[in-house]
């Protein structure tokens, strides 16, 4: 059967959002426009507070837009599927799951032996060997963090969104993350939309990176970073494009 | 282990010396001496009445306070977890919480007569609406990433609560069934000394007015706190299960 097929994997059309509370609104989107590819790795950058972990929402039906529509494959997003998973910051982890239930979670609908098979294969995958039996209390963030991924990747969902997922890290566990989801993301080519604050961490990730306005935000630019993964940090066309969005969101690149 | 113990062991060995020191020494009939109150003990157990009290005390706590539960933590869930319920509950528990069970004692002994009815009402009075906040707050608390989280993955309805909101009210239905506990092990006490004729509460009384025997009354007390600190290091037991040994406050 023929798919509708080279349309786009996500677009969101007119995306609105406004917050009602005590009286007052916020308006926090103002016609967000984005379409995203099969197999695409699309960083959102931000101010903070600008309203990318709304849209992110938005986009993973968490949140019903005030006015726009979000189709994924063709179909409107009218809530969360487990076709596509929302990975949080490391706080998303059942603290009263050990390494393996939690991977386990989203397995329910699968015979047992293969649930094994897919926990075993995903804590491999993230590293978490000899831990399986361990409570999220005994680890660090950066294996909380890695438990969300397995977690999420165990439906092999055909989307991943992150939201600032390595921001609670230190930074050199943080690089060690972005390396390995890139890995991960390389074998299993799920489309990913990242969040963050991170300027860096969106050119050193995506295909593209999307950049936000301040609230109530839109998308002011989306960049091409055309340069193939490893990603070599101290490259010339690294640091243009770099450079590029610091520029869009009115930052002077100097301390 | 042995450690922990040896501190506590040492400083009321010493207390025990210097009450009865001083109560042989001024020959007051103000408190009875530790020796005496052994010897209250000896009796207790020689009459056979110190197990039957205490069976009577423990059966009545067990009733009201599983009764209390039973119902409390299903109805403070389910109002917790819709708001609208909770606005409409919330001042009714707040006027009845604050009214201590044992004012309730006539009522109680004009609906279900002098005798174990009435106590275990009262128990249960004074376990049902601690335990309605405790379950009400405790869905409050849970963070919305966990319930959004098992939306995500595709839960039913009735799996996002088996599988997500109850492990996460857990931890705190526990530490509040521990506190509660705590709470129907002082009602008891107390309903016994007027609606019932048996219990340790009953016994604190009837050794007064059947003779002023204050050895009775002292050993009654010392049972009663033994007994009351068995209950609570069992419920803290469960406190240490792997599984419900986490709290938010770590984030």
């Amino acid at each position: 059967m023929e798919r509708a097929a080279a349309g786009p994997k996500l677009s969101a059309r007119h995306i609105t959002t406004v917050f009602q509370s005590d009286g007052k609104s916020t308006p926090v989107l103002d016609d967000v426009n984005l379409e995203v590819g099969q197999g695409e790795f699309l960083c959102i950058v931000g101010p903070s507070g600008c309203g990318k972990s709304t849209l992110l929402s938005t986009i993973a039906g968490f949140l019903s837009p005030t006015s726009g529509e979000v189709r994924i494959d063709g179909e409107a997003v009218s809530g969360p599927d487990p076709r596509r998973i929302f990975v949080f910051q490391e706080r998303g982890v059942f603290p009263w799951l050990t390494v393996e239930g939690n991977i386990e979670f989203g397995l329910f609908s699968l015979s047992r032996p293969e649930r094994r098979q897919r926990v075993a294969h995903y804590i491999k995958m993230v590293g978490l060997e000899g831990f399986e039996k361990a409570y999220p209390a005994e680890l660090s963030g950066g294996m909380k963090q890695r438990v969300e991924v397995a977690r999420a990747l165990a439906v092999n969902p055909d989307m991943l969104f992150l939201d600032e997922p390595f921001g609670a890290l230190d930074s050199i566990t943080r690089l060690i993350m972005r390396g390995e989801l890139l890995r991960i993301w390389e074998a299993e080519r799920n489309t990913i939309i990242f969040v963050t604050h991170d300027i860096d961490e969106a050119v050193q990730l995506g295909d593209r990176v999307a950049v936000m306005s301040d609230r109530p935000a839109k998308i002011q630019q989306i960049v091409d970073i055309d340069i193939p993964h490893p990603r070599d940090l101290s490259a010339p066309r690294y640091l243009e494009l770099r450079n590029g969005i610091f520029k869009q969101l009115g930052l002077a690149h100097k301390v | 282990m042995l450690r922990g113990w040896f501190r506590p062991a040492v400083l009321i060995a010493v207390l025990l010396i210097l009450w009865q020191i001083a109560v042989s020494g001024h020959g007051t009939h103000l408190l009875p001496g530790p020796m005496e109150v052994v010897g209250g003990i000896a009796d207790l157990v020689r009459q056979g009445l110190l197990l039957k009290y205490a069976v009577a005390s423990l059966f009545r706590v067990t009733w009201g306070f599983l009764l209390a539960a039973v119902l409390a933590i299903p109805i403070g869930l389910t109002i917790g977890w819709y708001r609208r319920a909770e606005l409409a509950f919330n001042p009714l528990i707040q006027v009845f919480r604050p009214i201590s069970p044992l004012a309730w004692i006539p009522i109680a002994i004009l609906w279900f007569g002098v005798g174990d009815l009435a106590a275990i009402f009262l128990i249960f009075l004074g376990c049902f609406f601690p335990l309605v906040l405790t379950a009400i707050n405790a869905v409050q608390s849970v963070p919305a990433v966990f319930v959004n989280a098992g939306r995500n993955f595709g839960l039913s309805r009735s799996a996002l609560v088996y599988r997500v909101l109850y492990p996460a009210v857990i931890p705190q239905l526990i530490t509040g069934l521990r506190i509660t506990l705590g709470v129907a092990w002082l009602v008891v006490v107390a309903a016994e000394m007027i609606a019932v004729n048996s219990g340790l509460g009953f016994l604190i009384v009837d050794a007064r007015n059947a003779g002023n025997r204050y050895d009775l009354v002292v050993a009654g007390m010392v049972i009663i706190g033994v007994i009351g600190l068995l209950l609570d290091m069992g419920m803290r037991s469960l406190e240490r299960v792997r599984s419900s040994r986490w709290s938010y406050s770590e984030d």
